[in-house]
């Protein structure tokens, strides 16, 4: 649609821009995949209704305030979405190893330009994201002995405002098109003069949903671990996941504004016509470039410094001893904490900022490598002379070891600003974020699934399919990704639909085989999960502690009762589990009191629901339905604020119960 | 730490200093309310740093010199400020237990809050006519950003307030409705504080050459 044409064309008064040419029939690839999870989808349906399991979803899922319970459905909501970021990642790389010459490929630039917008968008806020949160949501209130959060509805209210989130950008694949724009969104091409379609719009009103539910998961898991330690844990007791978690959330709290009133900024410029980011009538394009950094490179810091602390608990639990330089580690996180917010500018030396103000935030980014490297020498010393098993879990961390130190290494190249002018927007840049978010974030990930599982279902995962999936991702990530530092080099730019010069395709094709080595390595996680599933009774982890764990978390049963301790913990240590065992803990058994415990609540769902609906007639410029959806949500929230009975009580009888039940388990099984 | 000790001398049982029958306190309203306010002002720094590099690009148009009426303003800040008074007798006569005259102070400064947006709307329209709309330079883009969200942010205020009026005289001065109250006075009051900051740095400095 040219520029005339929008403007000529009045919207429906009821449909705004949404007519029948928005849903793209002409896309086989498109309606080849709407059909696919049109299937799924029906599949789904069945078996909910064979089963008679709506109620039970709606009772103990959709509306749970229970930490634990919303932890699996973040780390559920990431891995449906990791299917759907890598299904475009298998596209692109099957598109470069095939579009030279006279071959175009099967991708036309206008769907090869959604499809890498979406990868990078899904990819960091919708598997990324869910997945860390998912991790820090379940295991915090664990490792610091705690109930629950401080702010349970508010905890699941971010989880369905992430979700819907996630549906609206899902949606804008079979109604509409989305950004084609490049994963940040840069103006003036994200204007609504370079880009009148619906796409950008579906980028900016899924990120904002999903932002409010980030930064409230942010102040909520603050609140928490200031809040709600178990006694005798200080700040220097608490678990290293537990520090790198209220770092990372203090970053969320201090950079998803940003985000939000950056993207509000866009929006006004392309629904109202304001002039932030315009090149006429004194708008400034890079003021944009500068406001989205300045959330966006503390995004990164955001995922990889929970999974600093997974490796961190990993590590010493599978080394059998105490984590190396504790004090150091916490100041090393706290360190990166800070200077993360000091160095945006490093993503556009080429702004043309001038030699002192490059040197600065060249400096800053490298002074970044520093606690870094404390870190990985920390876990180094942590293995030396212990006694390391290498199950699943330590596996994904030596591999992360490895791997990611390459990736800060050439990480600390592109911080050199006569280096990145001649690196900037090329394949290495690719390659390098890509060596420390796989490398980094998806090994931590990973690692920390294997490691908690058995506390969040009470059976380990299989170690066989563990191993495959391991390895698959490490030898297809060097695969994949060797071959992009090779082109950067060379000077090939990131983003290409089409190449002239024959002689790259071999690396492309060598690229492409690295991706494929990644899916079977995703093929093997989902079999390692059905396999477990499946011998979950050979599995079972009876002891509530499988891998002679140290911290809290270990000291209850798997999976923990609703109310975690029937007791609460006191802190003695930093590895305070292992304090305990060390001085012949044994569990109460008789003394149980009533339990006070927050009460599920429908008010999360239904208003992100809402959210949903404004957000998509805002999409649509379906203004009538966009009032509809605001005022609805209004009322429904202030409805939720005349509901007072928020909690209950967990009667003692009913403890005892439970208790009793798994102290007989546990003799059974001496 | 007595407790604690306490606990684990009364018993012979050595597990016994390691866990508590005493439940959590769970006191961190304030704390994720604090948390959320820094988020909010978060919102408003972007805003201002938006209004700091756009706020002369006048693109032939008008200036703050020439548009702003510093005696209307001046008005208008006195109605938030006093609202700030207004809502700190609120908050005494709540901690006197005195209901009623909680409710009638909440009013109060509902209405200053109110009179203040009114004075608000009648400007930006006053601008929109004469031309001077959003969308004539990026000057006045970041002008009514900055400006209409802190008048967004005093109209859902308003509208909690209304709430909390009803919640307080349907359940009384309970602790819930108190740590609302509290909540909404720390909302109040920010406002206030972004204000001053509008008020010094949009127009005070815009008025000048």
């Amino acid at each position: 649609m040219t520029m005339s044409e929008h403007t000529l064309t009045p919207n429906h008064p009821i449909l705004g821009r949404l007519s029948w040419e928005s849903i793209p029939l002409h896309e086989p690839i498109l309606v080849g995949t709407f059909a696919m999870v049109a299937l799924g989808g029906l599949a789904f349906l069945a078996v909910m209704f064979k089963f008679r399991l709506w109620g039970p979803l709606w009772k103990n899922w959709i509306t749970s305030i229970d930490h634990k319970r919303i932890g699996i459905m973040y780390m559920i909501l990431g891995i449906i979405m990791l299917l759907r970021g890598f299904a475009d990642a298998l596209m692109m790389r099957a598109q470069q190893a095939m579009a030279f010459g006279d071959n175009a490929g099967f991708l036309p630039p206008h769907h090869y330009d959604q499809v890498f917008t979406a990868h990078g968008t899904i990819m960091i806020f919708f598997v990324a994201m869910p997945l860390v949160t998912g991790l820090m949501n379940y295991v915090v209130p664990l490792q610091i002995g705690a109930r629950d959060v401080s702010f349970p509805f508010l905890n699941n209210f971010s989880f369905w405002m992430t979700t819907f989130g996630g549906m609206l950008t899902m949606v804008s694949l079979f109604v509409g098109e989305f950004a084609k724009t490049g994963w940040l969104a840069f103006p003036p091409l994200s204007g609504i003069m370079a880009s009148p379609d619906v796409g950008v719009d579906y980028y900016i009103w899924s990120l904002q949903i999903a932002g409010v539910g980030t930064t409230l998961s942010g102040v909520n898991l603050i609140a928490t671990i200031v809040k709600m330690r178990a006694p005798g844990m200080d700040l220097m007791k608490m678990p290293v996941f537990t520090w790198t978690a209220l770092c990372t959330n203090a970053l969320i709290v201090a950079t998803f504004p940003i985000l939000t009133i950056t993207l509000a900024m866009l929006s006004l410029d392309r629904m109202v016509g304001t002039n932030f980011f315009t090149n006429d009538l004194g708008g400034n394009p890079m003021l944009y470039v500068n406001l989205i950094w300045i959330w966006g490179h503390p995004e990164v810091y955001i995922l990889i410094l929970p999974v600093f602390g997974v490796f961190s608990e990993i590590v010493s639990t599978f080394s059998a001893k105490r984590l190396f330089g504790y004090t150091s580690m916490v100041y090393a996180t706290v360190v990166i904490t800070i200077l993360s917010y000091l160095v945006w500018l490093h993503h556009f030396f080429t702004m043309g900022s001038g030699a002192s103000v490059n040197s600065f935030f060249g400096i800053t980014t490298m002074i970044i490598s520093i606690p870094t490297g404390a870190k990985i020498f920390n876990w180094l010393f942590t293995m030396y002379k212990g006694r390391i098993r290498f199950d699943v879990p330590m596996l994904w961390t030596v591999g992360f070891m490895l791997t990611f130190v390459i990736g800060g290494m050439t990480g600390v190249m592109l911080a050199v600003p006569p280096a990145d002018f001649v690196l900037h927007n090329s394949l290495f840049l690719i390659a390098h974020f890509h060596n420390v978010i796989i490398g980094g974030v998806v090994f931590g990930l990973f690692a920390g699934m294997n490691y908690w599982f058995p506390k969040a279902f009470g059976f380990k995962l299989d170690e066989f399919w563990g191993k495959v999936c391991f390895w698959c991702w490490l030898v297809g990530f060097w695969v994949a990704f060797t071959p992009l530092y090779v082109m950067g080099f060379m000077g090939v730019t990131r983003r290409m639909n089409h190449f002239e010069d024959p002689s790259l395709q071999i690396w492309f094709v060598i690229a492409a085989i690295g991706a494929l080595i990644i899916a079977g390595g995703i093929g093997a996680f989902l079999m390692q999960i059905y396999v477990s599933w499946r011998d979950r009774e050979k599995l079972r982890d009876v002891t509530g502690d499988p891998w002679g764990g140290r911290t809290l978390e270990w000291a209850t049963s798997s999976p923990p009762p609703d109310y975690n301790f029937a007791f609460t913990p006191v802190v003695h240590d930093s590895d305070s589990w292992a304090d305990m065992k060390a001085h012949g803990y044994k569990r109460p058994t008789k003394g149980f009191v009533d339990i006070h415990m927050p009460k599920n609540t429908a008010a999360g769902f239904i208003i992100s629901a809402l959210a949903f609906v404004m957000g998509f007639a805002l999409v649509w410029q379906m203004w009538a339905l966009a009032i509809v959806g605001f005022v609805a949500m209004m009322a429904a929230i202030i409805t939720h604020t005349f509901n007072y009975k928020r909690d209950f009580y967990i009667k003692a009888d009913e403890v005892v119960r439970t208790e009793e039940a798994h102290t007989r388990l546990l003799e059974s099984h001496v | 730490m007595s407790e604690i000790t306490a606990n684990a001398a009364l018993s012979d049982d050595p597990s016994a200093r390691y866990y508590v029958a005493d439940h959590h306190p769970e006191n961190g309203t304030l704390l994720g309310f604090w948390l959320y306010l820094m988020s909010d002002c978060l919102l408003f720094a972007g805003l201002f740093a938006a209004y700091a590099v756009l706020g002369r690009n006048y693109a032939g148009g008008p200036s703050g010199a020439e548009l702003f009426e510093l005696s209307t303003i001046a008005i208008n800040t006195g109605f938030l400020l006093m609202s700030s008074i207004t809502y700190g007798f609120a908050m005494i006569a709540s901690q006197r237990k005195n209901l009623k005259a909680t409710i009638i102070w909440l009013g109060i400064t509902g209405l200053f809050g109110m009179a203040f947006l009114y004075l608000e709307i009648e400007e930006f329209m006053h601008l929109i006519h004469i031309g001077a709309g959003p969308q004539r330079s990026a000057f006045l883009t970041s002008f009514f950003a900055l400006v209409g969200t802190h008048g967004l942010h005093v109209t859902f205020g308003s509208i909690w307030l209304i709430t909390l009026m009803f919640q307080l005289g349907k359940h009384g001065l309970t602790g819930e409705n108190k740590r609302r109250l509290m909540c909404l006075s720390m909302f109040w009051h920010f406002l206030d504080v972004i204000w001053i900051g509008v008020f010094t740095f949009v127009y005070l400095m815009g008025v000048l050459p």
